[in-house]
């Protein structure tokens, strides 16, 4: 417990350190936003919340906005290389070096530069929000699974202890009710690695996708890019590992009648785009479901700025019902935060299964 | 759009963070992890299935009590029994043996009796036959007078031999 209290204070004085330095910049750009004190949009608003973005947002008041700057790492095609904090934007509002944030159009929330006159994207490689989140989260994991991992080497033969036997029944749950009955007694061991690296991950940033303030709050497992790198591991094992048996059943799909596989080869090309579709599923579930809780948890949050529009009583009257709304999908999210992580894994366990299956 | 377009700068950042986080987790973390629990099972499964044989063995240790407990106390009845029966038997072989005695004593009682009687008749025939001479010498002495004298003479005599 001691080492969590330890941690969370650290993560929370680097937080803060960059913050303040970052809440110093902007006063002067005040002015700029007083004048243009836009209605309340919630489609921009929700948006804003759950897309990726070069800085770490904590709370705006007024016109202050405070939040933690990230790195911005960009190769453009026509100045090279450049790297430089995202706090240079002042949220959005300048550029830099000619990269400026697009506020509108395709590119929006995006780093662009203009080059002959068209709004171009370079090659970016910042540390985004996501990004910064996915690190920290995989730092977490590492931390308590490392420890975990000597307290079983340091306690051999003893009953397990504190965190140790917090993660021994979601582990052993991971291994018997997953691994074992999907792939099977005899190969599941060379996969348990894999599973657990994702079920805890996808687990863990679930979870802190449901805290809103930093290291929380960034929405990683519903952004479709991580999402895509966890399906295309799983593709990637799934393939490689696929046995003789497997590659067969795809594109000589036994227990077929031979005109669906000739002369036009009908089974095999269904075949193999389930070979696709399945991580490209597997992909979409974990995103839509991550999003989609997002969205409605800020659509009851968004409908009090709405009605708070109309008159201040109304959105305080909204704010209660609001409120209640968001607690009860917040539960309900606790929830899908682990059926998504066990769905994910127990799907990627099945795809191994049935690529390293023998003939029966 | 932009939230269902993969970003490359993400994509990057998330693949080469998530291999390293595997391969360092699966290294430190998982291996170890799974070992252990993997070994404990094990022992679990070994200490109960040596309880199990411990239990059969101390159930066999009891059979087998049991049957010497039962073989002794077999051979004890048989011992009793075979006891008994010498006992018996020598029992009824002094008996025997005391009756043959018995009667072996009886018949050389009665043997004995048959010869001292034999004996005395003996005895009684020589005396009868003395006293048969003594007579006829005193008849003989007396023979001539009369023959009435004689007569009465010889029943008195006669009297007097009473055969005791």
């Amino acid at each position: 417990m001691k080492s969590i209290h330890r941690f969370l204070l650290i993560v929370f004085f680097i937080a803060s350190a960059v913050t303040v330095f970052a809440s110093d910049e902007h006063d002067q750009h005040a002015h700029q936003d007083t004048h243009k004190k836009e209605k309340f949009e919630p489609g921009n608003f929700i948006m804003d919340h759950i897309a990726d973005a070069y800085d770490w947002h904590i709370l705006s008041y007024k016109d202050k906005h405070v939040s933690v700057p990230l790195p911005v790492i960009v190769i453009s095609e026509q100045s090279g290389f450049h790297m430089f904090m995202s706090s240079k934007f002042h949220h959005g509002h300048d550029a830099y070096k000619g990269f400026y944030i697009a506020q509108e159009g395709d590119f929006r929330g995006k780093v662009v530069e203009k080059i002959a006159g068209k709004e171009v994207r370079p090659f970016d490689i910042s540390m985004t929000k996501n990004v910064v989140a996915m690190l920290i989260s995989m730092i977490f994991l590492m931390w308590i699974f490392i420890s975990v991992a000597k307290a079983y080497t340091r306690r051999k033969g003893q009953a397990p202890k504190g965190m140790q036997s917090l993660m021994e029944p979601l582990i052993l749950f991971v291994r018997d009710e997953i691994a074992k009955p999907a792939i099977g007694e005899k190969k599941y061991e060379k996969y348990m690695p894999f599973l657990l690296t994702i079920f805890f991950f996808i687990w863990l940033n679930n979870l802190m996708g449901l805290v809103p303030l930093i290291p929380g709050g960034a929405n990683v497992t519903g952004n479709i890019t991580i999402t895509m790198v966890l399906a295309l591991f799983t593709f990637i094992i799934t393939t490689v590992n696929g046995n003789k048996n497997y590659w067969v059943h795809i594109f000589n799909t036994p227990g077929v009648p031979w005109w669906l596989k000739f002369p036009v080869p009908l089974m095999p090309l269904v075949e193999l785009m389930g070979v696709f579709t399945k991580p490209f599923v597997l992909m979409v579930r974990l995103f839509a479901n991550i999003t989609a809780g997002h969205m409605i948890v800020l659509a009851f949050v968004s409908l009090i700025f709405i009605f708070g529009q109309i008159s201040p009583m109304l959105g305080y009257g909204t704010s209660v019902i609001s409120v209640l709304f968001v607690i009860f999908m917040d539960m309900l999210e606790l929830l899908v935060a682990l059926i998504q992580a066990y769905v994910f894994t127990l799907l990627s366990a099945l795809y191994f299964g049935m690529a390293t299956e023998e003939h029966h | 759009m932009g939230l269902v377009t993969p970003e490359l700068g993400t994509f990057i950042w998330m693949f080469l963070a998530f291999a390293i986080v595997l391969l360092i987790l699966k290294k430190f973390a998982w291996k170890p992890i799974l070992n252990a629990l993997k070994e404990r099972e094990e022992s679990i499964e070994d200490a109960l299935r040596s309880a199990d044989r411990a239990k059969e063995e101390m159930a066999e240790l009891q059979a087998d009590n049991e049957r010497i407990l039962q073989e002794a106390r077999k051979e004890r009845e048989a011992m009793l029994k075979e006891a008994k029966e010498m006992s018996s038997k020598i029992v009824n072989e002094a008996k025997q043996k005391a009756t043959q005695e018995a009667d072996k004593l009886v018949e050389s009682a009665r043997a004995n009796i048959e010869s001292e009687k034999s004996a005395a008749l003996n005895e009684i025939k020589a005396q009868v036959a003395n006293l048969s001479v003594e007579i006829a010498e005193k008849v003989l002495r007396q023979q001539f007078a009369e023959d009435q004298q004689q007569k009465d003479y010889f029943k008195k005599l006669m009297d007097e031999v009473k055969l005791n």
